[in-house]
């Protein structure tokens, strides 16, 4: 176990390298930084002198390795917008998506399983049809409609939920949470439930169909053949089995959901790293949009070896493979 | 006397959307205790149908749709659920074909052991382990206190059937089913696990229900044998009766199709033909198009099960008067 943790980890600083690699060309041969610097007036001997001293001219490989090193000390350039450093601007921009995502995971993952394994195991019951046709809708209407909708139905004509920004935050060590007050809970249930939106159909299916293919495994019917009770089949025999799979795509999504929160920000004005990037976008701020690149980048590889981690510990095939 | 286990006019029928399709047409058999039965046919004759009716265990869409099974006295195809899931892994225990598949992949050994155990038992892990350790010798499980915490991917094929054979031993069953035991092993380890089942039904005092398309394996190893034929028992008797005085046209094909009933180097015989599709089961009797003795009759009309010698031995077809000492006769 311990040199496919190992192994995994070696591979995630790979992967590492080649996204400061991508966003190194792409601060690199996006603008000149020079002319950023320096107005229209600066001769051009002048520029050359800037140019030697803050060494673009040295080798491509000694820039990209100074890039790196200052990357590993948290220094990702400074945004040309903001003013301030791009790292502290996406780290006091990462809570607000952060929880937004943490909110979209927690009502993905205590609706898919329930509803995946009910409809698995009674395929044929009104509520397994009705779930089957409505997720075959949720996944094919994108995000943005469902929120412009989710406003108008809760926040519009209701008067329910407010529609947006993330209310009453308070600051814990640091981080401006939502999640302690009241308001900001209630702002964040409509941007959860629509960023929600796009993943739990899918995965309420994908258990589903997981789980009906292991339940017709030889294991499963020699399960109850021993007599084992049926929840134990269920939920210990079938859904362990299930569960692989399900986690694997699990790891990929989660990235996902970070993408999607570009949208579901934008249309709920949350001021959190996809509302920051669009903006960055409008700015042409490359470094703030390199820096989002390479910290979106760590979260996407984190939050994979910790899935791989998951997987191995669950799959004893995987964790043999392991052991050399 | 009764005995241990008693099917009459069993009928299984396949609920499909164009209708049902019969997969067992109105058999009876029965065992007694300790007592060896062999079901013999081809592929989708029917007799792993047969095996997982008696603990209706049918996969949909399959049903029982007729008939009465009665196992140690009770009616158990009237049981409710909880009841039959008592007797399930209790009191009548399965070994299925492929051991690779049987085990769950992602449980070690000793958690599928013991909850077996404490499915029907209530006594404590510790106790059950005991209980899985003492299973494991009797199958001759090397180093068993070691396997109780490997996953099923860690062991071969033979050693998996070994451990599926001592999960069915668990809990004392009365009666076993085996259903193609060894067809999924490697032939050198076939022998041994035959063996090993056979000499447990012995010391524990089983009764066995082997179900396979092996008859040189059946000839071997049990006392009686059904030769099942879309759907139906086609000729049932006594081992040593059926194997050297086979009475149906089927069963006498089967059987001289052995290789070991021929002379070295000569063409083995086979049937002509193969097994008909249960949706398209010829009329009269079944095996007509493709025996070597059919007559009008046997187009018209099904034969039904008729004694042949004295009450031992039952075989259903039109013509038993020409099959008479047709082993290793016929053309």
């Amino acid at each position: 176990m311990f040199a496919f943790i190992v192994r995994r980890v070696f591979q995630a600083i790979l992967v590492m390298v080649v996204i400061a690699f991508i966003g190194f060309s792409v601060q690199h041969s996006i603008g000149d930084p020079v002319r950023d610097m320096v107005g229209e007036r600066v001769s051009l001997a002048e520029r050359e002198a800037l140019r030697e001293q803050l060494g673009l001219n040295d080798p491509v490989l000694a820039q990209f390795g100074r890039f790196c090193w200052k990357a590993l000390h948290g220094d990702l350039g400074t945004s040309y917008f903001h003013k301030r450093p791009a790292l502290d601007v996406i780290v006091s921009k990462a809570p607000a998506t952060l929880e937004l995502v943490f909110g979209a995971t927690v009502i993905i993952l205590s609706f898919c399983f329930p509803v995946g394994i009910y409809t698995a195991i009674q395929p044929r019951a009104w509520f397994s049809r009705f779930v089957m046709a409505v997720s075959t809708i949720g996944v094919a209407v994108p995000v943005f409609l469902t929120a412009i909708v989710l406003i108008y139905v809760f926040g519009v004509e209701l008067q329910w939920l407010p529609t947006y920004g993330r209310g009453v935050t308070v600051n814990v060590g640091g981080w401006d949470t939502g999640l302690l007050t009241a308001d900001g809970l209630l702002h964040l249930i409509l941007p959860s439930v629509s960023l929600a939106s796009i993943m739990l159909p899918l995965y309420i299916r994908l258990i589903r169909s997981e789980m009906m293919e292991v339940l017709e495994t030889e294991y499963i019917k020699f399960a109850w053949a021993k007599g084992l009770s049926r929840w134990r089949v269920w939920l210990l025999h079938a859904f362990k089995n299930t569960l692989l799979p399900v986690i694997t795509v699990f790891g990929v999504e989660i990235g996902i959901l970070f993408a999607f929160t570009l949208l579901t920000e934008t249309v709920f004005q949350w001021q959190g790293m996809g509302f920051m990037f669009l903006e960055a976008v409008e700015r042409s701020d490359t470094a703030l949009l390199v820096a989002y690149l390479v910290v979106v980048g760590v979260m996407f590889v984190v939050i994979n070896t910790i899935v791989d981690i998951c997987y191995g510990l669950i799959n004893p095939m995987v964790r043999i493979a392991g052991n050399p | 006397m009764t005995h241990l286990l008693e099917v009459e006019n069993l009928e299984v029928k396949f609920a499909l959307r164009f209708g049902d399709l019969t997969a067992i047409d109105d058999i009876s058999f029965y065992l007694d205790k300790k007592e060896k039965l062999g079901i013999v046919g081809e592929s989708g004759a029917g007799k792993s149908v047969t095996g997982f009716a008696i603990i209706n265990l049918l996969s949909k869409p399959g049903y029982i749709a007729g008939g009465r099974i009665r196992f140690e006295g009770r009616e158990i195809n009237r049981l409710s659920a909880e009841a039959l899931r008592q007797i399930r892994g209790n009191r009548i225990s399965m070994i299925f074909q492929d051991p690779m598949m049987t085990l769950n992949p992602v449980l070690t050994i000793g958690t599928q052991m013991v909850e077996t155990v404490q499915a029907h038992r209530r006594i404590g892990k510790a106790e059950a382990r005991e209980l899985a350790l003492e299973k494991l010798r009797k199958v001759y499980i090397p180093s068993p206190e070691k396997r109780l915490d490997q996953y099923p991917h860690e062991m071969s094929g033979g050693m998996r059937q070994r451990i599926v054979i001592a999960i069915a031993l668990l809990t004392d069953p009365a009666l076993i089913i085996a259903d193609e035991p060894t067809t999924a092993l490697d032939v050198t380890i076939q022998a041994g696990i035959m063996e090993l089942l056979t000499e447990l039904c012995e010391t524990e005092a089983m009764g066995l229900i082997l179900i396979t398309h092996d008859l040189a394996v059946v000839s071997q190893v049990t006392e009686r044998i059904a030769v099942m034929y879309a759907g139906r028992i086609i000729e049932t008797g006594y081992t040593t009766d059926i194997v050297t005085h086979p009475r149906h046209p089927y069963t006498i094909g089967l059987i001289n199709s052995l290789p070991g009933t021929r002379q070295a180097g000569s063409r083995l015989e086979q049937i002509p033909g193969m097994m008909p599709n249960l949706t398209a089961i010829p009329e009269g009797c079944a095996f007509h198009p493709r025996c070597f003795l059919a007559a009008d009759q046997c187009r018209r009309h099904r034969p039904e099960l008729t004694a042949v010698s004295g009450g031992r031995h039952w075989a259903a077809c039109h013509r038993l008067d020409q099959t008479l000492g047709h082993n290793h006769l016929h053309r």
